[in-house]
């Protein structure tokens, strides 16, 4: 369960970042001259500029503490990935239970649905969507710039990633509705809203939970993957992938760069799915333990 | 089985149908105005409207599906009405006017890049991922079982472009085991081909490998608990037949499924692995097409990938029901 702490304290530092580099004296948008020479930018110091002031160094150039960029950027990562990965779960919830309980015409028009859209490659079509959709939102009034860059990402997100829950969704409403305490609740002329929602959806609770668990550091992933692709969030804003994205020009020479925001979102990562894991373990005996 | 595969094709043919549809519901109406998406951030106004009327989006909107279509199969004509048309054979995928250059020839120039690096990194990870799957499995709860399973954690949820600069550090820039990455074809030089691709293979395959290594594991322990298993041991043969001609047989046809979705994923583009590595594959060419703003490029790269999965999705099946005979009932 030590994973389970790990992700607590991220997400504690994520809601609280701006008050952690408050404290720090730090911030990711100042510039600091005095930490990086005149000539080429290069941070003053070993580990690239790592002192009291800057406790993980400087970005090349500029001279921004990369400890601040690192708290901003968590923050917008796991907004991203967190209000994603609920929408996915709402979405593919509801239409996993409408197809698995309605069957018929429903069932296979939205099954052709989830083929269509399984079909698209995640990633191409999130990067190849970016452009398009970015200057949709901006012309619907959405702010210019990373408002809509995160927006743009929470809901291409969201409209491909469902499928796969909903398959799951819908096989277990499949073997749930041929149950007796289904059955018990039609005969006493139970509503079908009622059937779905407090019948049916209670006993799904342990897998949506599992692949809610799994989803969201896929998403931090594909977020970060992104932003490196730069076509994710934009300067003066930063997220991993940026930041790794930036560590390409400078790392053969402050290899910090490289390693701090990859081990920060790797030890992110490997937490979520560990805790998926166990919590997979603990909720379906049958899952190869 | 006849009947089957007739009724899959069909399917199959409808699906590829709707596709186009969507992709050209996505990439045309979606955008509002999809000739201001053509030329990038330097863009004057009369640009704009030459682009809109060359590429045909002044045309009422079924007409440009018709277009759009009729290109697929016959083939189009850009600006036919003026002095310079563009003449672009079938299957027109559509025309960049970033590049001058038809959107197939730019594909299948790309193509034969990412053939070899999926193909490469398939034979990589499902040799290791089933071999250490199978290990794990037969290790159950014992020590080279967790670390197996361990290692297949950390290496799923590493990011595949972080594998790959950590790979550039350490290999190429602070060991010097080799040189910078530059795609040569392996007709050409086929030495220079291994020293490029070794690394962005290994990157595609460690990811890979640990899910492929997890699947394994569970599939055969699922069939290990099977009753045919129980009557090949209770028959008294031998564990290396019972574990070989029963088991491992019965738990790696669902294996096919997935192999074969994740190639055919792959011979997409592996976007990240050739940024990168700099490989001019499909992957680099769709990253490049978006940074461009190059509408019709990014366009056609979705089709022909999505048509891809599509394809690899009826192989697939078709393979599992001579595979595995029950399927075909359902």
């Amino acid at each position: 369960m030590i994973c389970l702490i790990i992700l607590i304290v991220f997400y504690l530092v994520g809601i609280f970042g701006p008050v952690v580099a408050g404290m720090f004296g730090i911030s990711p948008y100042t510039f600091d001259s005095n930490a990086i020479s005149d000539l080429g930018g290069k941070p003053y110091g070993a580990f690239g500029g790592i002192s009291l002031a800057h406790p993980l160094g400087v970005e090349w150039g500029t001279g921004r503490d990369i400890f601040a960029q690192l708290l901003f950027g968590l923050r917008i990562s796991l907004i991203i990935s967190t209000t994603a990965t609920l929408l996915t779960v709402t979405i593919g919830v509801l239409i996993g239970i409408i197809a698995g309980y309605a069957g018929g015409i429903t069932d296979s028009l939205l099954g052709r649905l989830m083929d269509l859209i399984l079909a698209f490659p995640f990633l191409l079509i999130v990067l190849a969507l970016s452009g398009v959709l970015t200057q949709r939102l901006t012309d619907l009034g959405v702010p210019e710039g990373n408002v809509s860059r995160v927006l743009y990402l929470i809901l291409v997100m969201s409209v491909f990633g469902w499928p796969y829950l909903a398959r799951i969704v819908r096989g277990q409403v499949l073997s749930l509705r041929e149950r007796e305490f289904v059955e018990a609740a039609v005969s006493m002329g139970a509503s079908r809203r009622r059937i779905l929602f407090t019948e049916i959806l209670p006993n799904l609770w342990a897998p949506i939970l599992v692949y809610a668990t799994l989803t969201l550091p896929s998403y931090i992933g594909l977020e970060a993957a992104l932003s490196f692709l730069n076509v994710g969030v934009l300067p003066p804003d930063t997220t991993f992938g940026a930041m790794l994205a930036n560590s390409v020009t400078y790392f053969n020479v402050v290899p910090t760069y490289l390693f701090i925001p990859g081990t920060v979102l790797v030890i992110l990562v490997v937490s979520f799915n560990l805790f998926g894991d166990s919590l997979r373990d603990a909720l379906d005996p049958k899952g190869g333990h | 089985m006849a009947a089957y595969v007739v009724r899959r094709v069909v399917m199959m043919v409808g699906l590829l149908f709707v596709l186009t549809v969507a992709v050209f519901f996505l990439f045309t109406l979606l955008p509002g105005d999809p000739a201001r998406l053509t030329c990038g951030k330097a863009c004057s106004p009369q640009i704009i409207e030459a682009n809109r009327h060359r590429l045909g989006y002044d045309q009422p909107i079924l007409t440009q599906y018709e277009e759009f279509l009729s290109g697929l199969v016959v083939g189009r004509t850009y600006s036919a009405d003026s002095p310079d048309p563009i003449v672009c054979n079938a299957p027109c995928l559509g025309y960049s006017f970033t590049r001058h250059e038809q959107v197939l020839t730019l594909i299948t120039a790309a193509a034969p890049t990412t053939f070899w690096l999926a193909t490469g990194a398939f034979i990589m990870w499902i040799s290791a991922g089933i071999s250490l799957g199978i290990f794990a499995a037969l290790n159950h709860g014992r020590w080279p079982d967790r670390l197996v399973m361990g290692i297949s954690l950390v290496g799923y949820s590493l990011p595949s472009f972080f594998i790959g600069l950590v790979l550039i550090f350490f290999v190429i820039l602070k060991l010097n085991w080799l040189p910078f990455p530059a795609y040569v074809s392996p007709f050409d030089n086929p030495f220079q081909f291994l020293q490029t691709m070794i690394l962005p293979w290994i990157v595609l395959a460690v990811l890979n490998t640990a899910f492929y290594m997890r699947l394994t594991r569970n599939q055969v322990l699922e069939t290990f608990n099977e009753d045919f298993v129980r009557t090949a041991r209770a028959k008294g043969l031998p564990e290396r037949t019972v574990v070989i001609k029963h088991a491992l047989r019965a738990g790696l046809t669902p294996l096919v499924t997935a192999a074969g979705m994740d190639l055919a994923a792959l011979l997409g583009g592996a976007i990240i692995t050739e940024s990168i590595f700099s490989l001019p594959g499909l992957g680099a060419l769709a990253v490049s097409s978006v940074l461009e703003s190059d509408l019709p490029l990014i366009t056609g790269i979705t089709l022909v990938t999505s048509a891809i999965i599509i394809v690899a999705n009826l192989v697939v099946d078709l393979l599992y029901a001579v595979i595995d005979p029950r399927v075909r009932l359902a």
